[in-house]
Parts: structure tokens; C-alpha cells; sequence
């Protein structure tokens, strides 16, 4: 509930300075009605007032507040994405990374419902590499659902993958939420005329700028799926989709793309309420296209740079990290999903304050302080 | 400018030619051979090189140490594929050689090795040709380490942060590295990416893999306007 716009600063010095009435009144949130939520947040008001924080709508609450006029109940799911693991044990500062990423999830309080892992589990898809990640994913105390990523998947073209956590397309059900996961870094073959390797394929789809590769796609067969799965869903439920490349067309040189983003969108168009959650681009990204609000993961591994071209207007980008530091433009993440069933977007930074990305946010034609300005490189 | 350069060797009287950079020489009008010298001409394979014999008769035979002098020019002015050059072989030894009708050098033995221009003015297609291919061999070389895990030793590459080279901005150095507090050039970063993500072991300055790097670095940023010192 702390969680809207405050600086990690703030929301520790908000901590340490509540008092025991403030407790109480804390307390009292957690099952709070429109008038109470009105009355509560006025307090809430003063108290930030008093403790000199600045802006104080940052307690707000809306998201309890908006909970409570009906709709889809909220709730929070965790992420973790891109570990990019190497089979060189805990101690390699990937391992490290994915380690802290999933202690960080564990200490969310409450628990989150479960936690999505985005894709690029392994680097170059290596049964060692997988088994090492989900050794460490075992760590975490939420249920996980897992998604693909290219890294994991050309080696065996998925095999070993699947064989460890099942299809790799699927959808569920949770709390009036239709959540849908794809394998959105199908490539078209482009190793089998060219006599490729296996470990050449994965070594060329594992480079970001390997321009020996095809775009990524979902695909006929699994656009196809999607359009039969979500037949049955009424247009009025809120739709989140997961995918490991954004599902539009970004950058074609990285891969920041996804070759058939405008057929994909077109099946979840009818839908009144549509966000799109994705890995792969390692970057605070943020898009909306229509009714489709579009979200970037974090990497535990490494931050990509902002590619030099096509960037949404909707993004704020971050400031190039500083390699010095390891953990810097890295992290994990939450998001809420809030009544109506869209979502707040929060990004963990590791070593700076946490970003969220409000769906109010998006509402706009871009996002306050966005805009591209050109390379950021 | 770009001049091909011969080299003249004093003991062996070899003449070896390389392609490089090379200060030039003034270039002088020349003294034709004179008509009342006997001249033997042997013509390359290409019938663009000549060596021209002064005091022998144009049929006469070559003795051997002639011969193979002959031979030796020839051999190395075929490296010119394109130009018509004509070496002689003076009376008194000296060597001028002549480039598209012009002379270029004269070369006695004993003398200091000249350097000498060959092409004179805009170099020409073919030329360029060539200097690109060996650079871009060098940038490709750099490219495939630049993508390559041998350059540290965790399995951890330089595109890996750096797709396309990117965010390393080469053309902002040397300049104040804030976190080594001291002025570096992009080498000395390059050496901290793989001392430190990469863990592996720093380059020197002039290693191969270190030269083909920064190729490859710099290379992904031609066009982009010098800001040495910008952060």
C-alpha cells in the first residue's frame, strides 16, 4: 500500500517515523470501504504532511480505493526475468543475481500470488544452464509460472524446456483475470539451408544484434491457439498476456520485435482491457497501442541499452547504468493488478529508487516526461 | 594521400616493394636513357613492366648476376598490378625506376633506402578496395571477439551489454572516468569490461585483440563528431 509514486527514501523514513496510531490506522486498511478509505486517506494526508513528504498523493491508495467500488478484486503478482544463467555454479554474478532476485520476491509481505519468470532462464539453452535455474526459481515461496525465451529454447528447439516445465503456450484463470502466455521467439528456420549447428543456431540467436537470425514471431499454430482460447472468454475480462519479446514492432536490428505484433493485436483488440507483459528488452519500456498497454521486465543479468531507433513515446527512459556497478539498471519487479483489471507497473531497481508506471499513466498520449529524444547511446 | 612504396636493398641489390604509408619524395622530370646507349628491355608476363639493361645489346644474353637482378625487379613490380613501370638499369649501377611515364626514384647502391611514391594523386578503385578489405578484416576480427567469450572467462561478452557496440560512446574519450578517478582513453575501459564483468585478464595496448576492438568499437561509430571529455 506504500507503493505508489514514493521514493524507496520515503516509504522507509514513512516506516520509521509511524507512530502507533499510525499503526492502527495501517491496520485498518487492509479491509476498507470507500468512506473509511476516503477518511483514512485524509489522515494519511496529514501524516505525510507532518512528515514533510512531499508530493503527499503519494499515499492515496487508489488502487484500494478503486478495488473497493467492484470489479476484478486486486491483487499483486512478482516477476522475475532474464537470468541468462551460465552452468558455472552459484558463485558466477549471474547465479548471484537470480539468487537476490528471488530473495527479494520472498521478502515481499504480503506474498505475492504467484510469480511469473519472463523467459532466458539459460544463456545458451544448456540442459546444465535450465537445471541450475530451476534449482534456483525452487527457492522462491510463490507458486511460479514459467514463459520462454529465445536463450532457452534453439539449442534442442525447446525440448529439454518443455521436458522441465511443460508447454510453452498456455492460459489461466486468476481472480477474474484471463492470463495468457506465449512463445513469442519463434524463428523462422533459418539454420538448415546454412548447415547450422545446434550450438550455431543458439549461438547466433543468443547475439542481440546477430543479423544472421529471423524475426521473432508467435506464429500461425499459436495465433491460431489464441484465438480459440480467448473465444471463450467474455470481451469484458481483463486480459493479460505475457510474452518474452514485446508484442510490437520496436527494433528489428535487436529483436525488439515481434514480426506478426499486428495479427497478434488484432485477436486482442475486441477486448476491453488488454496489458501486455514482456522480457527480453532488459530496459524500463513502456507502450500502449489502443486498448493495449504494454510493460517491459527487468533483467537480473545485465540492462540493454535503449535501442537507437523507435523507442514509444510512452517510455521514460532510465539513465544509462553505471558498469561499475553490477547491480545497477537490474532488478525484479511486482505488478498490481487493479479494479478493471489493468495494472501498475513496478520495476525493483536494484540500485536506485523503484519506478512505477501507473495505468492511469497511459491513459494519456504520452507518458509525463516521456517522449523519445533520440539515441540514448 | 596514399603512396605505394618500393624499397631498394642495398646487399643483395633486390628490389622489394610493400604497400603502405609512406613520406613522399619529390618527383623530377628524369634523364631518358641516352640514344647512343645499347639497351637490353625484358618485358613481365603482363607486358606492363620493363626493366631496361644499359650496355647491353638488345639481343644480347644476360650474364647470370644480371640476369637475376632482372628477375628480382620484375618479380616485385608485378606487385603493381595496374601501373606500367619501367625499371633501368644504369651503367653505373643505379637503378630509376619510372611509374605511368614519370620517374619516381633513382637508387644507387650503398645509399639510404628511399621511399617512393608511386601513385600520384586520388588513389585509385582498386586501391581502395584493398585498404578497406584489410581494415574491415581487422573490424571483423574485433566484431567476433567483440561477441565472443574468449575475451574473458565467464562466458560473459563485450555485445552483451554493448549490442552493436553500443553504449560504449568511443568518441567521448579520453576523458574523466569518474569511477577510476583519472583521465583513460577506450582502451583502458575496455580493459576494466574485462577485468571486471568478463573476470578475465587486461590486454595490452598493442595486442592484436585489443587493436581489433577498438576497430570494431570505433568502427560502429564512424560519422559520429568527436566529444572527447563529454559524459
Amino acid at each position: 500500500m506504500y507503493r505508489n509514486d514514493m521514493t524507496r527514501k520515503e516509504i522507509e523514513r514513512a516506516f520509521a517515523e509511524r507512530s502507533p496510531d499510525d499503526e492502527r490506522l495501517i491496520r485498518s486498511l487492509e479491509n476498507c470501504d470507500r468512506r473509511h478509505f476516503l477518511s483514512v486517506s485524509m489522515k494519511f494526508f496529514g501524516m505525510a504532511a507532518a512528515a514533510s513528504i512531499v508530493p503527499a498523493h503519494a499515499f492515496t491508495l487508489v488502487n484500494v480505493a478503486n478495488a473497493a467500488e467492484g470489479g476484478a478484486p486486486p491483487f499483486r503478482f512478482a516477476y522475475v526475468s532474464d537470468t541468462h544463467l551460465y552452468a558455472k555454479g552459484m558463485d558466477h554474478r549471474f547465479a548471484k543475481a537470480a539468487i537476490k532476485a528471488v530473495e527479494d520476491v520472498n521478502a515481499l509481505d504480503p506474498q505475492p500470488d504467484f510469480v511469473l519468470f519472463g523467459g532466458d532462464l539459460a544463456q545458451l539453452g544448456k540442459p546444465d544452464e535450465l537445471a541450475l535455474g530451476q534449482q534456483i526459481l525452487k527457492g522462491l515461496k510463490a507458486p511460479v509460472r514459467m514463459m520462454v525465451g529465445e536463450h532457452d529454447w534453439y539449442l534442442d528447439l525447446g525440448e529439454k524446456w518443455k521436458s522441465m516445465f511443460g508447454d510453452d503456450h498456455y492460459s489461466f484463470d486468476h481472480k477474474g483475470v484471463h492470463f495468457v502466455v506465449l512463445n513469442s521467439v519463434v524463428e523462422k528456420d533459418f539454420w538448415t539451408a546454412k548447415g547450422y549447428s545446434n550450438e550455431e543456431r543458439m549461438a547466433i540467436v543468443s547475439g542481440l544484434d546477430d543479423s544472421r537470425q529471423s524475426p521473432f514471431e508467435v506464429g500461425e499454430p499459436q495465433r491460431d491457439w489464441l484465438a480459440k482460447d480467448l473465444a471463450k472468454v467474455d470481451k469484458n475480462t481483463p486480459l493479460i498476456v505475457f510474452s518474452h519479446s514485446p508484442l510490437y514492432k520496436l527494433y528489428r536490428g535487436w529483436n525488439f520485435w515481434t514480426d506478426d505484433a499486428e495479427q497478434v493485436q488484432a485477436i486482442l483488440k475486441p477486448f476491453k482491457t488488454v496489458s501486455v507483459i514482456h522480457g527480453h528488452t532488459h530496459q524500463l519500456l513502456t507502450n500502449r497501442i489502443g486498448n493495449i498497454h504494454f510493460h517491459g521486465m527487468l533483467s537480473t543479468a545485465w540492462p540493454w541499452p535503449y535501442a537507437p531507433k523507435g523507442l514509444p513515446e510512452y517510455t521514460v527512459q532510465m539513465y544509462r547504468p553505471d558498469p561499475f556497478n553490477q547491480l545497477d539498471g537490474c532488478g525484479n519487479g511486482t505488478v498490481d493488478v487493479i479494479a478493471g483489471g489493468r495494472v501498475n507497473k513496478n520495476y525493483s531497481l536494484w540500485s536506485r529508487n523503484p519506478r512505477i508506471v501507473t495505468a492511469k499513466e497511459l491513459e494519456g498520449k504520452s507518458l509525463p516526461g516521456g517522449g523519445y529524444k533520440g539515441p540514448s547511446y | 594521400m596514399r603512396h605505394v612504396a618500393a624499397r631498394i636493398l642495398g646487399g643483395s641489390a633486390a628490389l622489394t616493394a610493400t604497400a603502405a604509408l609512406a613520406l613522399a619524395l619529390g618527383v623530377d622530370s628524369g634523364n631518358a636513357v641516352a640514344d647512343d646507349v645499347l639497351t637490353r628491355t625484358v618485358w613481365a608476363c603482363d607486358h606492363r613492366k620493363q626493366v631496361v639493361v644499359e650496355g647491353v645489346a638488345p639481343d644480347a644474353k644476360l650474364d647470370p648476376a644480371r640476369a637475376q637482378l632482372v628477375a628480382d625487379i620484375l618479380s616485385d613490380l608485378m606487385r603493381y598490378c595496374e601501373e606500367e613501370i619501367t625499371a633501368e638499369v644504369g651503367l653505373d649501377q643505379r637503378i630509376t625506376i619510372r611509374a605511368n611515364g614519370k620517374v619516381y626514384e633513382r637508387w644507387t647502391p650503398g645509399a639510404p633506402i628511399p621511399t617512393l611514391r608511386v601513385s600520384f594523386g586520388e588513389p585509385t578503385d582498386r586501391e581502395k578496395a584493398i585498404w578497406q578489405a584489410e581494415l574491415d578484416k581487422l573490424v571483423k576480427e574485433g566484431d567476433r571477439l567483440f561477441h565472443s567469450d574468449e575475451v574473458g572467462k565467464n562466458g560473459v561478452a563485450c555485445a552483451m551489454c554493448h549490442p552493436n557496440a553500443s553504449n560504449t560512446h568511443p568518441e567521448t574519450y579520453p576523458k574523466f572516468q569518474t569511477q577510476l578517478k583519472k583521465v583513460v582513453q577506450l582502451r583502458d575501459m575496455v580493459n576494466w569490461c574485462i577485468q571486471n564483468p568478463l573476470e578475465g585478464t587486461p590486454l595490452a595496448a598493442d595486442d592484436a585483440k585489443m587493436q581489433a576492438l577498438e576497430s570494431y568499437i570505433l568502427a560502429q561509430r564512424k560519422g559520429v563528431a568527436l566529444e572527447i571529455g563529454k559524459h
